[in-house]
């Protein structure tokens, strides 16, 4: 790892560690916005890290939009950063501006769609979309539509739609909004390394890192947790059959942290034209496929006490079992990437696997 | 952080410029191996092979000019492994020499055994087996117990190896003698030598595989005598030296590969338009192929770097391997297939060539439990 990226990590750990404690989860788990946590990201630059500086953002690269979202899944944070990290880029790639504050992006699902049309006065936005993180709480919303034919990008203020609330696992808001002829702050044919469904497939990859993240934590507090736990008189980590659950899970950890790392890469990579959601399906399915192994693991290493409210090991266990779900599970980006792959013939596996 | 140091590194492009020609050699050579066949990996034996690659420079590439190498990256040597693994070119004539022996000799060899023997070994002239196990030490590889006691002008051998593939066809093996005998303390007193497998003294017997193959086999020494010119390193540093090796045997792209060719099979059989089940199988064994192939170049770029990687070797080995073995479970869970040996399709075929070599996969070059054990240790847990 460079310098810098060696800095923006230690950054962001001391921030999530002051800002995203057990209290501040607690909080916003009630419905409390936890304002000093998004204002300590807005100041040091963590909400656009790979946005342009001309638009408002950090002017680094997706290599650092991982950093920001592992370490925001580490700390389980409790705001709508990997939603603003992508809502931002999707608006800069698309030619417009990003606005302060805290962002979303919808559809989260593949099989709902948005519809621009052009009307008196400039775009309108319809259609109804459900489970929006943070939908109602977002000052703003990054919609991908169709627009007289094609993908667009369009930005929507947050309170423009009518809105249901609901909530994940992890009480986070994920909210149904519904815009009926709603008008359109700002809207640009989509350009971009994500596809032909940009928010699906972006979200994807952020939800990839914070998976990532979230698994780094699960093994630091398993091997913690065991070092320091007795029972018949040695540690936990004295047992085999512990060593050994925990080598597994490092293992899926190491897994899950590459697939999505190269996911970010191949985002910076990508030239114009060429698109991520290869990298991005590999990335959504292998750390998706790690979140539920390991938090499995991770609960059965610390016993009751890791199934009680007063422990801290729900709070990234519960984001994992939706973050998993959300933009597509396994079960749709491995189809996908199936189907990809059966259509360019078995002879072109090993050729397309190692041009990646 | 992240406990384990994987960090993305593409290939750099010298390293990819190689690939081309690597694709190119291999189509020819290989346009006569039907799928079942190249479903044996790195398991086909065959010298006139290797003698092509060597005489490609395709072996011993790291290694220095001056003992018959070719002075390129780990990386550009790395293209090659994982080219000719993907192909399912038979490599095992030079895979262990260029692999393991002739880095360890390299490393800890005396000048007289480089020249002998490096320059031989980069033109694929020469075969090398592993002598490690015993009839009982497993695992627990330092309580060996074949003796090697000094006499004049050298060792006199009496013991027996085990599990020694390719002993049969091949020239040398590397093995791991006690040449003192220091009590409770098992690490100490092992010493490394390279074997003639032809000497007096040395009788090789088979053991048949449970699918009827002969690899392995037992390699018995009564009062053989080796020469002192074939101690390699120190005698007595024998268990340092070992685990240097083990680490060569276990970092590279064989650890994730050798059920490659039933998902290529697979998606054949599934066509260009899989149904919903077949196609979530394929893009599953994908997303796995992809993040292990990225997990194996990242260790070969710490050794290209001279960094030591072991730990993150136990890691993609145990993962790799892991993933080798579901492949054939979950294809055969997928078509409902049966494997086949003689007859049948190439799918089912490779599917019958893999469901009885998988349980392999997880015991050679260091079983999965000691292999977690080693990750566990770097976790700190013991």
């Amino acid at each position: 790892m460079n310098e810098l990226r060696t800095i923006l990590t230690e950054t962001c750990t001391r921030l999530f560690t002051d800002h995203a404690t057990t209290a501040v989860l607690e909080a916003a788990e009630k419905g409390e916005w936890p304002a000093a946590l998004w204002q300590a990201l807005e100041e040091n630059g963590l909400t656009l890290p790979q946005v342009d500086e001309a638009r408002g953002g950090a002017g680094g690269s997706w290599g650092d939009a991982f950093v920001v979202l592992t370490a925001a899944g580490r700390f389980a944070a409790p705001v709508p950063l990997a939603e603003t990290v992508l809502a931002g880029s999707l608006l800069a790639e698309a030619g417009l501006d990003v606005p302060l504050g805290p962002l979303t992006v919808a559809p989260v699902h593949i099989n709902e769609g948005l519809a621009l049309t052009r009307g008196s006065g400039g775009w309108r936005l319809g259609g109804r979309v459900t489970r929006v993180p943070w939908g109602v709480r977002a000052g703003h919303v990054v919609v991908a539509a169709e627009g007289e034919g094609r993908p667009m990008i369009a930005l929507v203020a947050g309170g423009s739609a009518r809105t249901e609330v609901d909530a994940s696992l992890a009480r986070e808001p994920r909210d149904t909004l519904e815009w009926a002829d709603a008008p359109v702050i700002a809207a640009a044919p989509a350009r971009s390394r994500l596809g032909r469904a940009p928010a699906f497939a972006g979200g994807a990859l952020v939800r990839a890192a914070q998976m990532a993240g979230g698994l780094e934590f699960l093994l630091a507090q398993s091997v913690k947790y065991v070092t320091e736990r007795k029972q018949f008189g040695r540690p936990l980590a004295a047992f085999q059959a512990i060593q050994h659950q925990l080598a597994l899970l490092a293992g899926h950890t190491a897994g899950a942290g590459m697939a999505a790392q190269q996911a970010f890469h191949a985002m910076e990579r990508a030239a114009e034209g060429a698109d991520a959601t290869f990298e991005i399906a590999v990335a959504k399915v292998r750390t998706g496929e790690a979140a539920g192994l390991g938090a499995s693991i991770a609960h059965q290493c610390h016993g009751a006490i890791g199934f009680t409210y007063e422990h801290s090991l729900h709070f990234v266990t519960r984001r994992l079992w939706s973050w998993r779900a959300e933009f597509g599970a396994e079960s749709h980006w491995s189809v996908a990437l199936g189907r990809e792959v059966a259509a360019r013939g078995p002879e072109a596996l090993w050729p397309h696997m190692a041009s990646r | 952080m992240s406990t384990f140091n994987f960090e993305l590194r593409p290939l750099p492009p010298e390293a990819e410029a190689i690939r081309d020609e690597v694709r190119d050699f291999l189509r020819r050579e290989m346009s006569q191996y039907p799928p079942a066949e190249r479903a044996r990996s790195w398991g086909g034996f065959n010298r006139d092979f290797s003698r092509r690659m060597g005489e490609r420079g395709w072996i011993g590439m790291t290694w220095p000019k001056k003992y018959g190498g070719h002075e390129r990256t780990a990386l550009e040597r790395y293209v090659v492994l994982e080219e000719t693994l993907a192909a399912g070119a038979p490599v095992s004539a030079h895979w262990v020499a260029d692999r393991q022996s002739g880095p360890l000799l390299l490393r800890f060899g005396t000048e007289e055994q480089r020249q002998r023997f490096l320059p031989r070994i980069a033109r694929g002239e020469l075969a090398f087996a592993i002598g490690m196990s015993e009839p009982d030490s497993g695992s627990d590889l330092a309580s060996i117990r074949t003796r090697a006691e000094k006499v004049a002008g050298g060792y006199r051998v009496n013991g027996t190896k085990i599990w020694t593939s390719n002993a049969h066809l091949s020239d040398y093996a590397i093995a791991l003698f006690r040449t003192t005998v220091v009590p409770d303390k098992k690490h100490e007193g092992l010493s490394q030598f390279l074997v003639d497998l032809k000497s007096p003294g040395i009788s090789i017997r088979p053991i048949y595989d449970l699918a009827g193959g002969h690899h392995f086999n037992e390699v018995h020494f009564q009062d053989c005598l080796v020469p002192d010119d074939m101690l390699v390193g120190k005698d007595g540093d024998g268990w340092k030296q070992v685990t240097t090796e083990l680490a060569f045997e276990r970092s590279g792209p064989e650890r994730y590969l050798s059920s490659l060719q039933l998902v290529i099979e697979l998606i054949r059989e599934a066509g260009r338009e899989p149904g919903e089940r077949a196609a979530a199988l394929i893009g599953h064994f994908t997303a796995h192929l992809v993040t292990l192939r990225q997990m194996s170049l990242s260790i070969a770029s710490m050794l290209q770097a001279g960094q030591n990687p072991n730990l993150e070797a136990a890691v993609v080995k145990d993962l790799g391997t892991t993933f080798e073995q579901e492949i054939p479970e979950a294809v055969h869970a997928l078509t409902g297939a049966e494997p086949h040996i003689g007859s049948g399709s190439q799918f089912e075929r490779t599917l019958g060539y893999l469901v009885q070599h998988a349980p392999s996969f997880s015991l050679r070059g260091g079983t999965r439990e000691v292999l977690r054990g080693i990750i566990a240790r770097g976790l700190g847990l013991r």
